[in-house]
């Protein structure tokens, strides 16, 4: 199957259309963008889209967006196997992102993929009960490498124990505590901040 | 007006003028695949880098307009090894499949690779592959030699206005194709594989028959429509392999229709190829000529010329129809007719059943009026020349078209205003706001189909639209704004002719009475196989009926005596376009078997039946042409007509206008005879893919 083909007959919907709190936002969204330059609104549609039917994008859904835009449908299958974060084919309850890019793999992105496969039983590419796992490339949270993406959330800093906790807990039904899996805030130095140690009253001059 | 040098040649050139147009004006030719004179420019494949003195880095000369005081090298160190460069980097997943390839020896990747680039490849790694797509019975993808040069992804947009072709996915892997499979549903995809500058689009029908070099090409005429495309016929042996688009700026510009493209495969099915006469036991039975004339002579012997009739079908040429008609004449029959589907038009003033505006005249005007015409279907590049006028008008106010009958799709945006005569009647009026829009603009065009003509109320329909194009102001010195749609390609000519009823002469309908009430004898069909045959009875019944023509279609069915003809490519013959272009088509094969040129068939005939036809050559016929109407001496110009009435006043019908062709791909004995045009109709029109690929 090459990038972004669509999924197979048998999956597809025979039809999408957006609920009314979505149409509500589609009009949102509409209105960002000026009346001839419509066609701009197809990304964040597709996204909308997406958000509303199981994370993936169906075929029905891609020609309902090209309706709402009045665009050739084929503008939008472009824009849509263009993108990786659109999904073209059903995806399990959890998408898994693995990054693999440098920074994540010298800091160990192969131990969690080793992680993510022993958890879940899938492989990248693969589909197993609730989890869908790929590999990635490089989603910009090199400073806490190596990372994994869970639907929207990042789940940093991590190492084999680490990835298999955030799994497990996924399994349990529980929600873990997204970003840095090693309590660090934000992308501050690992050891702790070394600067602006001291929190300068609002207002105070200096 | 900038200037500039290219290879220390001054040029200077219009503003907007690319620096690769600058070159060819100078006649240095720059390599390019992306790069097409009738697309929009995406600078995508670089192959036309050349070097500019004063840039870091050579330019892409297709998208860099020319500029005052520019400095181009086309042949200098640079741009050679850019050229190499870029070369090397599309052949790097390019297949070394040449050997197998249809485009092989007309491929513009092999000419360029061999011009301008390296001997051999650098590269080791895996080629990529990439799946075959699906675009339909007429286009065969060999996607992995596909360089992304996007011409067919703009052809679709932008020339054909069906987008369905793109590219998707990205990088290594993007792809092009119509994502969701489906046969592309324009009338003129089949362009497509002339512009694909690869292997990439090929045609179905031709693959792996002949290579370009086999070939004998002849430039000839198409009369699949009555648009008189120029073409190429390309022969091996006796046998038509395929048809191309020839330039003519005028015309066709470089594109055909896929009718005209693939329907030759209708010229070696289904065809008369001996005469038969029909036995005493009911049967056709085969006859040699001789045998045919001597029964032709005894059924019109001692039969008064005011029982004999003829019926010229929609393929006619000029030169048969007149020898058709002179014979008549002499036989002394008045009852001849040209217009099968009862069109009425012809007899009047020329301009009365021309496309006066030409197609090339399109281009100039500001509001389009369709009246029971479907220009999409019925002749698709006057669609397309519409379509490009329409694309060229600003975004904010484009050319406004509106249509009044059936309401279809024509690529571009209409207004549909109605179905039938009673809207045109309140835009002649002036009761109808498009009145105004005619009225306001300054070349208006109203365009008459023959879903508006061929209908008992049809000359009171010529004569309000006649009516409607004085009224707006659409006939003037400079500018004739009223247009008459034909289908036929052998109609106009046969109008010129004056292939008409005589005085006192039977028009169609009146021949198909005649026959119904006994009161012919003899029906000469030539080439006419739209008609109700129902009206010549069972055989042995009613009328003798003579069919004349080349296909064993609906006329030869029911024909008594057989006379074997031969098709537009097996014969030097004159047809006129329906702008009123006269154009001479040349042989490219012989007639199958024992059929001959039509001419030659009534020249041959006219001796056993007592009335030797004056021409012994083609030279002295078409002598004879120029005589009966001086329009045929004037090849390919468009002799300027004069305004007068015509149609007739009298009641319109209220049923709507509904066109002449029903089913784009089959519409004549050809086409209908053609399995290429028949998968067409079961895969484009009836959405169904072929189970055998």
């Amino acid at each position: 199957m090459s990038l972004g083909a669509p999924a197979a007959d048998d999956l597809q919907p025979a039809s999408f259309a957006f609920t009314p709190e979505n149409r509500a936002r589609v009009e949102t969204i509409l209105q960002r963008y000026p009346a001839d330059r419509q066609d701009s609104a197809v990304l964040p549609l597709l996204d909308l889209a997406q958000r509303q039917h199981d994370n993936w994008l169906p075929r029905a859904a891609m020609d309902h967006v090209a309706e709402i835009l009045d665009m050739p449908k084929i503008r939008v299958y472009e824009v849509a196997s263009f993108y990786t974060m659109l999904n073209k084919a059903p995806v399990a309850k959890h998408f898994v992102q693995i990054c693999r890019t440098t920074p994540c793999w010298l800091c160990g992105s192969d131990e969690v993929e080793r992680a993510v496969r022993e958890t879940t039983g899938a492989a990248p590419g693969e589909t197993v009960g609730d989890f869908t796992v790929v590999e990635v490339e490089c989603l910009g949270a090199c400073v806490n490498a190596p990372m994994v993406q869970i639907n929207d959330d990042y789940y940093e800093d991590l190492d084999y124990h680490r990835t298999v906790q955030v799994l497990e807990a996924l399994k349990r039904g529980e929600t873990p505590a997204i970003g840095s899996q090693t309590g660090r805030h934000g992308s501050e130095p690992a050891g702790g901040a070394t600067t602006l140690t001291k929190l300068r009253p609002a207002g105070t001059a200096g | 007006m900038p200037k500039l040098t290219i290879d220390d040649m001054e040029i200077e050139v219009e503003a907007g003028t690319s620096v690769l147009q600058a070159c060819e004006r100078l006649g240095i030719e720059i390599p390019r695949f992306c790069y097409h004179d009738r697309l929009s420019v995406p600078a995508n494949c670089r192959m036309c880098l050349v070097e500019m003195e004063k840039s870091p880095k050579p330019i892409a000369s297709c998208a860099m307009p020319a500029s005052e005081g520019m400095v181009i090298h086309t042949d200098s160190e640079l741009t050679r090894n850019a050229r190499r460069g870029v070369m090397e980097f599309l052949l790097i997943n390019h297949p070394l499949d040449c050997p197998i390839c249809d485009q092989g020896g007309e491929c513009d990747l092999q000419d360029q690779a061999m011009a301008y680039g390296f001997d051999h490849s650098r590269f080791q790694e895996n080629k990529r592959a990439v799946t075959e797509k699906y675009l339909g019975p007429l286009i065969k993808t060999f996607m992995t030699r596909c360089i992304h040069c996007t011409r067919c992804v703009r052809f679709a947009d932008e020339i054909a206005g069906v987008p369905e072709m793109g590219a998707t996915g990205r990088g290594e892997h993007m792809e092009i194709g119509t994502y969701i499979e489906q046969a592309i549903t324009s009338e003129m995809s089949g362009n497509m594989i002339d512009i694909c500058p690869v292997g990439a689009l090929t045609s179905k029908p031709y693959q792996f028959h002949a290579r370009p070099w086999e070939l004998k090409r002849v430039e000839t005429i198409d009369v699949l429509d009555a648009v008189g495309s120029n073409v190429r016929v390309d022969a091996r042996g006796g046998e038509v392999m395929r048809v191309l688009p020839r330039l003519h700026e005028d015309v066709n510009e470089e594109w055909i229709s896929d009718k005209t493209r693939f329907a030759y495969d209708g010229l070696k099915r289904r065809r008369l190829d001996r005469p038969y006469v029909r036995g005493a036991d009911g049967k056709l039975k085969q006859a040699t000529w001789s045998e045919a004339f001597a029964a032709l002579a005894a059924r019109l012997n001692g039969v008064p010329g005011d029982r004999i009739a003829a019926i010229a079908g929609d393929l006619v040429d000029v030169e048969a129809v007149v020898a058709l008609k002179d014979l008549m004449a002499a036989l002394g029959s008045p009852h001849t007719d040209c217009r099968q589907d009862g069109a009425a038009i012809g007899g009047g003033p020329r301009a009365g059943y021309l496309f006066n505006t030409s197609i090339a005249g399109i281009e100039d005007a500001d509001a389009v009026l369709l009246v029971g015409a479907n220009p999409r279907h019925e002749a698709t590049l006057i669609n397309a020349r519409i379509r490009k006028t329409w694309l060229a008008s600003d975004a904010r106010a484009p050319l406004p078209v509106a249509q009044i009958g059936e309401a279809v799709d024509l690529t571009f945006r209409t207004q549909h205003l109605g179905t039938g005569p009673e809207t045109l009647q309140a835009v002649a009026d002036g009761a109808h706001p498009f009145f105004q829009v005619l009225k306001d603009a300054e070349r208006p065009m109203i365009v008459v189909g023959m879903g508006a003509l061929a209908r008992p109320d049809g000359a009171a329909v010529l004569a309000t639209a006649r009516r409607l194009a004085e009224s707006v102001g659409a006939i003037g010195d400079d500018w004739c704004g009223f247009n008459v749609l034909h289908a036929a390609a052998g109609r106009v000519g046969a109008l010129d002719a004056g292939f008409l009823p005589g005085p006192g002469g039977r028009d169609v309908a009146g021949i198909l009475n005649g026959a119904r009430e006994g009161a012919l004898d003899l029906v000469w069909l030539f080439g006419a196989d739209e008609l109700d045959m129902s009206a010549f009875g069972a055989p042995g019944e009613g009328p003798v009926v003579v069919y004349q023509g080349h296909h064993g279609d609906r006329g030869a069915a029911r024909a008594d005596i057989i006379l074997p003809g031969a098709a537009y490519t097996e014969k030097a013959a004159t047809y006129v376009s329906l702008e009123g272009r006269v154009q001479q088509a040349r042989q490219a094969v012989f007639p199958p078997g024992e059929a001959r040129e039509d001419w030659k068939i009534l020249r041959a005939l006219s001796e056993p039946l007592g009335h030797r036809l004056p021409y012994d050559t083609l030279a002295q016929l078409r002598a004879r042409m120029v005589d009966l109407n001086p329009v045929f001496g004037r090849i390919n110009t468009l002799v300027p007509v004069d305004w007068g009435a015509f149609g007739a006043d009298g009641a319109m019908d209220a049923a709507p206008f509904v066109g002449p062709v029903a089913n784009y791909y089959m519409t004549d004995p050809i086409s209908r005879a053609s399995e290429t045009m028949a998968r067409c109709v079961d895969e484009i029109l009836g959405g169904q893919r072929a189970a055998a690929e």
